[in-house]
């Protein structure tokens, strides 16, 4: 077997961080390679001085057997490799002609115009080579999000590149559109080109990679195949330990309804209406999900909800409150918890020390002040508490919250809205960027409030994660609830057309106003 | 009367002059992601700058070369502040505007004050009427019976729009502008363009302030620009960053100036600060968005960090 690309003993040091420790690694030809790792396990960096972004402080690249070396993209690029970033490098105002374009220009005959015409005609020609349908001229932003990675695709394969690297391309993608995204891949590799192929969700790896490496911490743990692997094994590769993939939940008891949602109709920054005419409830003791590929107004949503956005029709009881006359803290001191989908901009002040975003909801109430007055050391009791109890990695409380890592952040989040008497629980991606580890905890901890009694609308661009904990299972597209049913009916063939918005005329509805 | 109307146009044609330049200026500046405020700045000090040249050499053409240069210069001073150091454009931009006020104070008390008797001033550009061209009726007399700057804007205002829309290096400067690290990410070098851009700008900025000394007036007066730049600023954001467009805002807020001036002659009776007014007003009506809002390129003022 013919070595496309081979990366010997790269180090790459950050300050305070080694992301890469001696890597080795090997792409074969014509094969599609995954990539796996937790977040900061070292994926990104390796890949991003795999396409020149970054220099290695240490090793060596080979590229067909030659060793190079890469001082910005371009001499990637130059070599062949391209690659498909996780957030599009694509401009949106711009033709996907242009995008396509964009750095290695079509030229008119005298070298001084774009010929725009003739680029439209590559592209329909490469996008076609490969069994895809791209419209040259239309404008990017006007494209679903899986069109905008094809365009991505094809810019790669327009600068002839032979090694692809795509950066966890699924994220945003429906199950039907990643299958899609799937069998490009194959015919892609099955032309010749070699694909390393980035992400953290297993069952994908398992269906469409040919050997699949395994990074932790900065370093690289194996090389294995999908024959050989398992789901199971491939996460405990992962984290170096046995992780519990399925949630452990007992049958919900649902109670009396606490939140309901009514033909809620909500604008995005732009005055745009995201959120059209979203109708749904949640009882106490039950998870609602509510699945839907992103931005299909899931974030204004939960935003409207907590009272972070004006609500533009229709309208939201939530325990009793009629949410949009009310203020955030009235929400809040009713018992509302919320696990926001930023947890940097909306969910903690990172410049502050632990301690005190541990009380962010709380601190203007006894004991934490007297008057105007902090309670510094109730303050640090309550931190010192809540940092054992919830397992919160931190040198001290007094640490800048900014300096923890992912899963720490979010643990903290989920410490401080569960010491307050919690009566509904709003997370949103709760476990978006974090740990295998820290994700198994804060599953375990919405079921645990679950069982306690409280309502949870669990809102997550994660199937897996909406099908392992919800009760019923609400898809969201286009800003309305286009179907909610029970978890048990709940297929992802079935969940994953939905999110495309198709709706099966025959499927058993469970109508909001029929409960 | 239509003789009136005709005479009006060609003076909305010549004040639309500085503000098309100065809006060209800004297009540039901020298609690639840097916010220019600093135009009246460098408009001032080319105009300055041109006019010492003007009276001491006498020669007109090397006072407008000098005078481009200018604006140039201040340009890259601004393109170095904001690229290299990302300090905050908008405070790059006013430093570059009171440091204007400032130098030009000075140097015209030291070289065009009456009391440093500087040499007679060699006067403006001739009007250079097209030949043909300036026999159309109507057209004629408002386009093409002009002096060099104010062609130098109509031909620039065409050529703005077919770089930035027909070239690979406009198709790579509004991409910077937009989305700076899909640039970066095909091999385009993102400071590169930027510094390229907001210094070839800033050569269109002093020629805008050569239109005050070298074409409008003859001498220097201080603080003569009186705030064009920010009117032509205006011009741009109303013209949806497009060459075009700007000229049409140009020419609407030119309008406004030569029939102020208009009034002024005719009418007596109004007092003339109501009169000129009028422009600065009807800036801040466009500014306040009264007339749809415009969406400026998604990465305007915003520093590159690579990596």
């Amino acid at each position: 077997m013919t070595l496309a690309l081979e990366a010997r003993g790269i180090t790459k040091k950050f300050p305070g961080v080694l992301a890469n420790d001696h890597v080795d690694f090997a792409l074969e030809k014509g094969e599609i390679h995954a990539m796996l790792g937790q977040n900061g396990a070292g994926k990104t960096t390796l890949m991003n001085i795999l396409y020149g972004l970054y220099q290695p402080d240490e090793g060596h690249i080979l590229v067909h057997g030659e060793e190079v070396r890469f001082h910005s993209p371009l001499d990637a690029i130059m070599n062949g490799i391209g690659m498909v970033h996780q957030h599009f490098m694509l401009i949106p105002v711009f033709t996907v002609a242009e995008n396509i374009m964009l750095g290695k220009e079509v030229k008119s005959a005298r070298g001084m115009l774009l010929d725009r015409q003739r680029a439209e005609e590559e592209v329909r020609a490469l996008s076609q080579q490969y069994g895809f349908s791209l419209d040259p001229t239309a404008l990017v932003k006007d494209l679903p999000v899986g069109t905008q990675q094809r365009v991505e695709i094809v810019k790669a394969l327009y600068r002839q590149a032979d090694i692809l690297i795509l950066d966890e391309p699924t994220a945003v993608l429906t199950p039907q559109e990643a299958e899609e995204l799937f069998v490009i891949m194959r015919s892609l590799a099955a032309q010749g080109k070699s694909i390393i192929f980035i992400t953290h969700k297993l069952k994908e790896v398992l269906a469409v990679a040919d050997r699949i490496s395994v990074m932790r911490s900065g370093q690289m743990v194996g090389t294995t195949t999908p024959k050989e692997a398992t789901e199971a094994g491939l996460a405990e590769m992962m984290v170096r330990r046995k992780v519990i993939l399925k949630v452990d939940k007992k049958p919900a008891t649902p109670g009396e309804e606490i939140m309901r949602a009514e033909d809620l109709q909500v604008l995005d920054d732009r005055r745009h209406p995201v959120v059209n005419g979203a109708s749904f409830f949640v009882r106490a003791g039950e998870i609602l999900g509510i699945a839907g590929v992103q931005g299909n107004g899931q974030t204004e949503l939960v935003e409207a909800l907590t009272g972070l956005r004006p609500i533009a029709g229709g309208h939201i009881l939530l325990l009793g409150h009629d949410v949009g006359r009310v203020r955030p803290r009235q929400i809040t001191e009713a018992g509302v918890a919320h696990i926001p989908e930023d947890r940097h901009k909306h969910g903690l002040v990172l410049s502050y020390p632990v301690a005190d975003n541990l009380v962010l909801c709380t601190y203007y109430l006894p004991p934490f002040a007297r008057g105007p007055v902090m309670e510094e050391a109730a303050i640090r009791e309550n931190a010192e508490a809540l940092i054992k109890k919830f397992d919160i990695q931190t040198p001290s409380p007094f640490t800048p919250t900014g300096s923890l890592s992912g899963g720490n952040q979010q643990k903290l989040i989920v410490a401080r809205e569960f010491s307050r008497p919690v009566k509904v629980l709003i997370a949103s991606q709760p476990t978006r960027g974090i740990d295998v580890g820290s994700i198994e905890f804060v599953h375990q901890q919405i079921v645990q409030r679950r069982d306690e009694g409280c309502g949870v609308l669990l809102v997550s661009s994660e199937l897996d994660e909406i099908m392992s904990l919800s009760d019923r299972i609400a898809v969201m597209y286009k800003g309305r609830i286009l179907e909610t049913l029970p978890a048990a009916e709940a297929t992802r063939e079935r969940l994953g057309l939905l999110m495309a918005g198709v709706k099966e005329e025959t499927a058993t509805k469970e109508e909001v106003h029929g409960a | 009367m239509l003789d009136t109307i005709v005479g009006l146009l060609a003076s909305t044609v010549i004040a639309a002059t500085p503000l098309a330049l100065g809006a060209y200026c800004g297009i540039f500046c901020e298609r690639s992601g840097v916010v220019n405020i600093g135009i009246e700045g460098m408009m001032l000090t080319a105009a300055c700058i041109s006019q010492i040249v003007a009276q001491y050499s006498g020669d007109l053409r090397l006072a407008l070369l000098t005078g481009i240069l200018t604006g140039g210069i201040l340009a890259f001073i601004h393109a170095v502040i904001s690229i290299r150091f990302k300090a905050e454009q908008i405070i790059s931009g006013t430093v570059i505007n009171i440091l204007a006020v400032g130098l030009t104070g000075h140097l015209y008390q030291r070289y065009l004050a009456f009391s440093a008797s500087p040499p007679q001033s060699p006067g403006t550009f001739p009007k250079v009427p097209i030949p043909l061209l300036q026999d159309i009726p109507i057209l004629g007399p408002i386009f093409f019976q002009h002096q060099p700057i104010v062609y130098a804007m109509l031909i620039l205002t065409f050529l703005t729009h077919f770089i930035l829309f027909y070239t690979p290096w406009g198709l790579r400067t509004r991409a910077v502008g937009e989305h700076p690290r899909a640039a970066d990410t095909v091999g385009i070098n993102v400071y590169r363009v930027r510094y390229i851009n907001v210094t070839l700008a800033g050569l269109i900025a002093g020629l805008a302030g050569c239109w005050f000394t070298l074409e409008w007036v003859g001498t220097f007066n201080l603080q003569m620009t009186s705030g064009k730049g920010f009117i032509a600023l205006a011009a741009m954001i109303f013209g949806k960053w497009s060459p075009f467009g700007s000229f049409a805002a140009a020419v609407i807020f030119g309008f406004a100036n030569a029939l102020q001036i208009n009034f002024q002659l005719n009418m007596p009776n109004i007092p003339y600060q109501f009169l000129t007014m009028a422009p600065y007003l009807l800036t801040m009506i466009v500014l306040a968005g009264v007339i749809g809002r415009a969406i400026p390129p998604a990465a305007d003022g915003q520093p590159y960090e690579k990596g």
